[in-house]
């Protein structure tokens, strides 16, 4: 198991090189310098001043040459500083990083606990009344704009009602609070984003649940179990949902590195600073370094995400673990 | 394309003519005004370098701009006026500036404020190590002596009216940042200025939080505290203006016009009205032939309705540019009319130019050849692409074909206006509160890079604007500006279509707020609210 681990880990090494290789390509490609923003037309700005202040931040150079100074740098784990304000861009991930840690953990616990009960009731019956409501209200959920919902939500329950925030992480007085009232502050204010990020993902995975489960129910070994006489609710959640949750644990490895991505959209709406924002700004401004810094950790853990899925998938699966393990 | 740092604040609390104002909150006579309370400012993007010297975003101006002063500043009338400096002189060839410090100003730590400070926030602005795009400023400096802790006296090269706006540039804490790497200081993220607020935090793309400062060298201000909270996307800020969230923003055209005559917007707010510094044109490239021609240029000016084109696009909410300046500015000429529409004037115009439709095809043609041109424009910007397209309409009517292209900011300077690769452009200006006009229209600014992209060369406007950086006295700098006002206005380099409207919205709870030339914000810190409308009170431990 361990050999066969490190040999996937080592045979990422060139396919993380190239994603880096491809993505300075094109962010360096896309027209425009981060020193477009501040000082592109802006009569105050004279020529030199702008010429002096590309040479500083290194612009100047060639490509080739700016890449492989941020391959250095790579090497040592140093994302470099941003462009935009000069912190390092590690420093600015880390501030970023908890609010949409929490926002999709949280949703995705949601979802789970949702999506999986949905899928397996739905496939006792499939094409019954209660799967096909499921699966109208999930694809309503999949198929809403999510900026639309939002705004919808925050004028009901924000404007008219008065229950929810508007906008924003925190009271204006968060600092002043008890840690209990922190606490509950902070809940109160994701709770919209959380409940809508939920509602419109719930579609995959309860789907994949259910299309599992169909499969699942129609095996010899669950006629077995229903003739051994076991309790319904035994053979479906005993016998049946653990060899159902075999393909929801590889979607939950490949969407490891949804977890630290943001949703631009839903940040933008609701005023809350998480890497969704940190990105789509990094973009927009050419501030390379972070950008960098993203698609990289993303690489990362996309990679990682695929080796951790493949053996969650082994452990779960006795059979492909024999398989798997060399001799 | 934002001017000198120093206005910046006053873009999200400003107001040149103050059109909506319920009697109430005008200015009061109250001679006892109530501290307290806070103001909760909404912007759409955060701030980056909180150091006057390095903050190139409007974000940041707005908050350093209550952190630091400069040596001078803008008073009401637009008059320059001393801020730091308790007296200033220019010598009598214009070669020298002297300024003498207030003697009681200190830092928020408590450390005075003196001449080393100046020298050094001026060593820092030509470093070529420090990342500040401001340095041309300064560049005509030959030095900067310090007479004594109060006093520096700065010698040009020679005489240079707009160094008086570069001196409003803030101060920095030379005992705080001396031998510091200035570009990734801490003090980026926790200023210590001089100003009027002292820094408390900054929760990154969330909140921005300041505290009056009680040793303020005019007074302390009167509301205590001062918090600037992000909110990106301007429909949510609008529903937080529903909620109360915030006191003050900026409104777009279209929300002044609609959403803002919502009943409970109307109860709580005063919106305001005043013309920006900076005007929306059409430029043309005056190496083609065609717009060489200034009957050209000029019927073009009749052909377009900007009047309707105001009311259309901005609601009404702007007024006609005749020249460079808005009405407000001193330098502007009243007796310039705008060009009336005239479509009939414009094709008589044009025929006398050559450009008649021979072939009876619908479009103007000279030399066999149609009149058709590519106007371009940079991409997300709504306003623009609506202009653009109504000044294709209005050209259609007079025969001439133009195609509208709409490109990336970025593309659109670096390929199309550096290279000159266009025929006529639709963009904008910002400007600062000095009306030197140099980098726009001298003919010596043409390089690639540089700002009179059109090419426009006309020696009496050289001379004039070489003058009007020359002259000190405002009286004869008024003269020269007005005459370069009106040869701009007869050579039509550009066609200047509107000023739009700066809009913002501030909460009605607040008092002694006083409608000038400048805007509202100047006076800030005389801000009030009464005792019993405070909103923020319960929550003010120190």
């Amino acid at each position: 198991m361990m050999t066969y681990v490190v040999r996937r880990l080592v045979g990422t090494l060139p396919v993380l090189f190239l994603i880096t290789l491809i993505s300075f390509g094109i962010m360096h490609l896309a027209p425009g310098k981060p020193t477009d923003a501040a000082m592109s037309f802006n009569p105050k700005v004279s020529l030199e001043a702008r010429q002096r202040m590309e040479a500083l931040y290194g612009l100047d150079q060639p490509l080739m040459v700016q890449y492989r100074r941020w391959l250095g740098r790579m090497a040592r784990w140093e994302f470099g500083r941003s462009f935009l304000d000069d912190r390092p861009v590690g420093e600015k991930i880390a501030e970023r990083l908890p609010v949409t840690l929490t926002i999709n953990l949280a949703s995705l616990a949601l979802i789970l606990c949702i999506a999986i009960p949905l899928g397996v009731v739905a496939a006792v019956r499939p094409g019954g009344v209660f799967d096909r409501l499921t699966t109208v209200l999930v694809f309503i959920g999949y198929s809403m704009p999510s900026f639309w919902l939002a705004l919808l939500c925050l004028v009901g329950f924000g404007v008219v009602l008065r229950w929810l925030p508007v906008s924003g992480l925190h009271s204006l007085d968060y600092e002043s609070f008890g840690l209990l009232r922190r606490g509950l502050d902070a809940a109160w204010h994701l709770l919209l984003p959380v409940l809508i990020a939920a509602f419109t993902g719930l579609a995959g995975l309860s789907r994949y649940m259910r299309s599992s489960m169909v499969e699942v129910l129609r095996q010899d070994y669950i006629r077995t179990a229903r003739a051994k006489g076991l309790s319904e609710r035994r053979v479906l959640f005993h016998h049946g949902l653990r060899n159902g949750l075999l393909p929801i644990i590889t979607l939950l490895g490949l969407s490891l590195p949804d977890l630290i991505g943001g949703a631009v959209i839903a940040e933008t709406i609701f005023s809350i600073p998480g890497m969704g924002r940190l990105f789509y700004d990094a973009v927009m401004a050419r501030d390379y370094p972070v950008v960098m810094a993203l698609v990289t950790i993303g690489a990362l853990l996309t990679l990682v995400g695929n080796l951790l899925a493949d053996v969650a998938y082994a452990y779960a699966d006795p059979r492909i673990r024999v398989g798997a393990e060399p001799r | 394309m934002l001017p000198a740092r120093v206005t910046r604040f006053y873009g999200v609390l400003a107001a040149a003519i103050l059109l909506i104002v319920p009697p109430a909150s005008g200015a009061s006579s109250d001679s006892n005004p109530a501290t307290g309370d806070a103001i909760v400012v909404g912007s759409i993007g955060d701030a980056s370098r909180l150091l006057p010297i390095l903050a190139t975003d409007s974000a940041s101006g707005d908050i350093v701009g209550l952190l630091f002063n400069g040596l001078l500043k803008y008073n009401e009338r637009l008059e320059v006026v001393g801020d730091l400096a308790e007296s200033w002189s220019v010598s009598e060839e214009g070669l020298t500036l002297t300024f003498t410090l207030r003697p009681n100003v200190r830092w928020h730590d408590g450390v005075p404020v003196t001449a080393a400070d100046v020298r050094f926030t001026y060593e820092q602005l030509i470093d070529p190590a420090v990342r500040t795009p401001f340095s041309s400023g300064y560049e005509l400096i030959e030095s900067l002596e310090v007479l004594d802790a109060r006093t520096v006296r700065i010698r040009y090269r020679e005489p240079f009216a707009p160094a008086l706006e570069s001196w409003m540039m803030g101060l920095i804490p030379q005992h705080l940042l001396e031998g510091q790497d200035l570009n990734t200081t801490p003090l980026l993220r926790k200023p210590v200025g001089h100003g009027p607020y002292r820094f408390v935090r900054w929760n990154t793309g969330e909140l921005i939080e300041l505290r009056a400062n009680p040793d303020y060298f005019e007074h302390r201000p009167h509301i205590d505290r001062y918090l600037y909270r992000v909110i990106p996307d301007p429909a949510t800020l609008f529903l937080e203006l529903l909620t109360l969230g915030v006191d003050s923003t900026s409104l777009t055209p279209l929300q002044y016009a609609r959403q803002a005559r919502h009943p409970r917007i109307e109860r709580a707010y005063h919106t305001f009205r005043y013309p920006s510094f900076g005007f929306t044109y059409v430029g043309y490239n005056l190496q083609d032939e065609r717009f060489k021609d200034v009957r050209v240029r000029r019927a073009f000016g009749q052909a377009i309705d900007t009047q309707a084109m105001l009311d259309g696009v901005l609601y009404g909410l702007g007024s006609r540019a005749t020249g460079p300046y808005p009405k407000e500015s001193w330098a502007y000429d009243p007796s310039v009319a705008p060009a009336p529409y005239d479509p009939k004037a414009a094709t008589a115009l044009l025929a006398q130019a050559g450009w008649e439709d021979r072939d009876g095809d619908g479009w103007l043609d000279h030399d066999g050849q149609p009149f058709r041109f590519t106007l371009l424009t940079n991409q997300g910007n709504e306003v623009r692409r609506q202009v653009a397209e109504l000044v294709q309409q209005y050209l259609k009517a007079v025969g001439i074909d133009v195609r509208i292209k709409v490109i990336e900011w970025s593309t659109f300077v670096h390929e199309f206006i550096d290279k000159r690769r266009f025929e006529a452009v639709l963009l904008g200006w910002n400007l600062s509160r000095d009306p030197d006009l140099y980098d726009l229209f001298h003919s010596s600014k043409t390089k690639e890079g540089e700002y009179n992209f059109g090419g426009y060369a006309n020696p009496e406007v050289d001379r004039l604007l070489e003058a009007g950086r020359r002259e000190f006295n405002r009286d004869a700098r008024r003269r020269i500006y007005q005459d370069a006002h009106r040869r701009l206005a007869e050579d039509q380099p550009y066609t200047f279509l509107f000023v739009s409207d700066a809009l913002p919205i501030l909460s009605a709870r607040f008092r002694n707020v006083v409608a000038t030339p400048i805007g509202i914000g100047y006076n800030f810190i005389d801000w009030y609210v009464p005792r019993e409308q405070q909103r923020y009170r319960a929550l003010m431990q120190p």
